[in-house]
């Protein structure tokens, strides 16, 4: 579990996010969702850790995680897998090596166990054949399903995606959203998956945290989330013509 | 002058970053075997060339500055020892890896941030800055020593061949002159030199591309910054380490 309270951030004076408190859930995919710039992103780095925060507690479990010096958050990381916009693969690294790197780094186990390790990972996310490839001979949709199998290889805790569907065509986002979710239930994983798309909202959201203008305006599950009576998050979640004739002719 | 203050701390806590204990040393150990390949012996290919023509136009240069019959000719081989010994190899050597090792270095590292692959080592929970930087620091280190001492060999050889070529010097001469009054320890003062250089061009040009921020515009700047930074320093640690060692 995850939780936050009381989060604030600015950058140069600019208040970036403000009074944020959210509990993230264990087993469950929570989804942080809001406009591009609305400070999803930024809110996810603070969690992990990569900006410092102004004020407030991140909890990871019973751990004060942002009261942690650099050598106790380096031992709490180990335990987070994360999924990047652009995959964040290792250019000069294979695929297999990539998927290795976690396990060379913090393992003792032998080449062969890694090697076991790798292939099961690999199969897992459905990329049969593709060891030897480098990520320039990817396709977008391999690159975010080989960064999912860098991510769990060390069977993290907490598993962190950041806008995991960008830049991929709608079959291939709801491929890797049902993995996300398969994922997180299969090794009871806290995750939290930071996105703007309504498909992706549908498909997995457990829980979802609304986001507008770094502040928390709404938080429920999609059943809750068409229902609702914010008007900011209405207006983001029936943003297009046919969902807004949808929402009417419901009504 | 806050700005640049500011930069110079961030320099330092950079450096004591790269400097901690590593997380694995065997991992840390193949990182800096393929460093020795990608940034030492990948650079003998344009030190040698440049060496030559170095050692080829100081003798030539020497040899028309000095036609007079008062100076015996072995003095050209002399000189150009020294000039190359002294100065040309290891600071006109670090210029060139300046440009060549410095842009690669920040190009390289500041791809990686700002593709968010530094974020990913960070979270995996590996020192990323000491992964990164201190094993191109130490074959850096290692190696550029080695291109030093390849740039005196060939640099007094491109010597030997341009002024036998152009009958400015004969080979008994030319030899003669790079053998007389010999100073080992110019060969130590050179390769301290480096050593210093090679330090200043690896972390100036790592913490150029450590700290990018945007996308592949700045890392072209990061770039340039790395090179134009890391030369002016050589040539200022160059004034100061020859009034240091030479004394």
């Amino acid at each position: 579990m995850i939780s936050i309270k009381n989060l604030n951030k600015s950058f140069n004076g600019n208040q970036v996010l403000s009074n944020i408190s959210v509990d993230f859930e264990p087993g469950k995919t929570n989804l942080i969702i809001g406009r591009s710039g609305s400070g999803k992103t930024v809110l996810l780095k603070s969690i992990i850790g990569l900006h410092d925060i102004d004020s407030g507690e991140i909890w990871y479990d019973e751990i004060l995680f942002n009261k942690l010096d650099f050598n106790e958050m380096k031992e709490i990381r180990k335990e987070i897998g994360m999924l990047f916009q652009g995959s964040a693969l290792f250019d000069s690294l294979s695929v297999e090596q990539n998927v290795k790197f976690p396990l060379d780094m913090f393992t003792g186990k032998s080449e062969e166990e890694k090697l076991d390790r790798v292939n099961f990972c690999l199969n897992r996310v459905n990329i049969i054949n593709a060891n030897k490839l480098f990520p320039s001979e990817l396709s977008g949709g391999m690159k975010k399903r080989v960064a999912i199998a860098r991510a769990i290889s060390l069977n993290p805790k907490y598993l962190f995606c950041d806008e995991p569907n960008s830049g991929l065509d709608p079959l291939t986002a709801i491929l890797i959203d049902e993995l996300i979710k398969e994922l997180t239930e299969e090794y009871s994983m806290t995750t939290i998956v930071n996105t703007h798309d309504m498909n992706s909202v549908m498909e997995i959201g457990e829980k979802i945290v609304f986001i507008s203008e770094g502040k928390k305006c709404w938080e429920g599950s999609k059943h809750e989330i068409l229902d609702s009576d914010c008007t900011i998050l209405n207006d983001f979640v029936f943003a297009n013509a046919l969902a807004k004739q949808l929402k009417s002719s419901s009504k | 002058m806050f700005r640049f203050l500011a930069q110079l701390g961030q320099y330092f806590l950079l450096l004591k970053k790269v400097f901690s204990k590593p997380e694995k040393p065997v991992i840390y150990y193949k990182q800096t075997m393929h460093e020795l390949v990608y940034l030492g012996l990948n650079s003998v290919g344009i030190i040698t060339i440049i060496s030559f023509f170095m050692g080829a136009v100081i003798t030539l240069q020497t040899a028309y500055n000095t036609e007079n019959p008062i100076y015996p000719t072995y003095l050209i081989g002399l000189g150009c020892r020294d000039s190359i010994l002294l100065e040309f190899s290891s600071t006109i050597t670090a210029l060139i890896l300046a440009g060549k090792v410095g842009s690669n270095i920040a190009s390289e590292i500041g791809t990686m941030r700002v593709t968010e692959q530094i974020d990913a080592l960070e979270i995996m929970g590996v020192n990323s800055a000491s992964y990164l930087i201190l094993p191109k620091i130490i074959a850096t280190l290692l190696f550029n020593p080695f291109l030093t001492l390849i740039s005196i060999s060939v640099g007094i050889f491109g010597g030997w061949i341009a002024g036998t070529s152009a009958g400015v010097i004969s080979s008994e001469d030319y030899v003669y002159g790079i053998q007389y009054a010999f100073i080992p320890y110019y060969v130590t003062y050179a390769i301290i030199k480096t050593l210093f250089f090679a330090f200043i061009i690896t972390s100036v040009s790592a913490f150029q591309g450590y700290f990018v921020e945007g996308g592949s515009l700045e890392v072209g700047r990061a770039s340039t910054k790395a090179v134009v930074y890391s030369s002016i320093l050589v040539l200022l640690f160059n004034v100061i380490l020859t009034q240091l060692l030479l004394s």
